[in-house]
């Protein structure tokens, strides 16, 4: 690029008027879920409703351990076979049976954590979750985490959109704000 | 001329993200030019109703304090 291409503020129009241009805003947000943990998927579904709130069309792509969270609370044993019924019993799924990723302390750190939530009226992730569903947030289940963990679609909450792939988080997120949590 | 909010929420004690879900929801319902008021009560509130009114270019027309209890007044926006 030569000197004499770059663009001089025509004469007569003040400087801070242009450096006020801001930079179109993104319209919509993807967050990439990986996350199971209490601290991780509470924010996913902070950010997911608020970019709703905002306008935004919203999309939360559910993967990995990530997946687990959408698990209905009353399903205890999920999975096929040994392996993969032994890790739904190590790791529980639903919305209300997260862990922390620090000061778990066998669940007593969740529990005081949902106690002072309540206290200070912070929506939980369950209420968050509906709230998203409500307000039209794309929730889009891994297809290939699910066949591997050995989760159903029966095994997970109502009101989620078709299992899919990652061609189409990554066509979601084209243009997008994206976050992976 | 006197100033006809079309519509109040009470959000006080209501913690992020919900007084700005709350809120979007509302004005979801009001017809462009119309007017929105909000109390709440959560000190973040304050830098998030500014920035959801500059993204969704519903104008915040004012925004003030009383105590602890915050006032703010949103403009449906013109299509």
């Amino acid at each position: 690029m030569s000197i004499d291409t770059i663009q001089k503020p025509p004469i007569g129009q003040p400087v801070e008027q242009i450096a006020e241009k801001k930079p179109e805003t993104a319209e919509k947000l993807v967050i990439f879920a990986w996350s199971g943990e209490l601290d991780k998927v509470w924010p996913t579904l902070i950010l997911a409703t608020t970019g709703a709130a905002m306008g935004k069309e919203t999309t939360v792509f559910f993967t990995f351990w990530g997946l687990f969270p959408l698990v209905k609370n009353q399903v205890r044993i999920t999975g096929e076979n040994w392996m993969q019924k032994m890790l739904s019993m190590m790791n529980r799924g639903g919305d209300e049976h997260l862990k922390l990723s620090k000061m778990n302390f066998a669940g007593a750190g969740p529990a005081m954590m949902n106690h002072l939530a309540k206290e200070h009226h912070v929506a939980s992730p369950h209420e968050l979750m509906e709230v998203a569903k409500e307000m039209g947030v794309h929730l889009i289940p891994c297809q290939m985490t699910m066949d591997m963990m050995g989760l159903k679609r029966e095994d997970l909450i109502d009101g989620l959109e078709e299992p899919a792939g990652a061609t189409k988080a990554l066509a979601d997120a084209q243009g997008a704000i994206t976050l992976f949590i | 001329m006197s100033i006809t909010i079309a519509k109040s929420l009470d959000l006080k004690g209501l913690s992020c993200p919900l007084p700005i879900i709350k809120t979007a929801k509302a004005m979801k319902e009001l017809a462009p030019g119309q007017l929105l008021e909000a109390f709440a009560t959560d000190p973040g509130s304050v830098s998030d109703f500014k920035a959801w009114a500059q993204t969704t270019r519903n104008p915040l027309v004012e925004s003030s304090q009383d105590g602890g209890v915050f006032h703010f007044v949103l403009k449906k926006k013109e299509i």
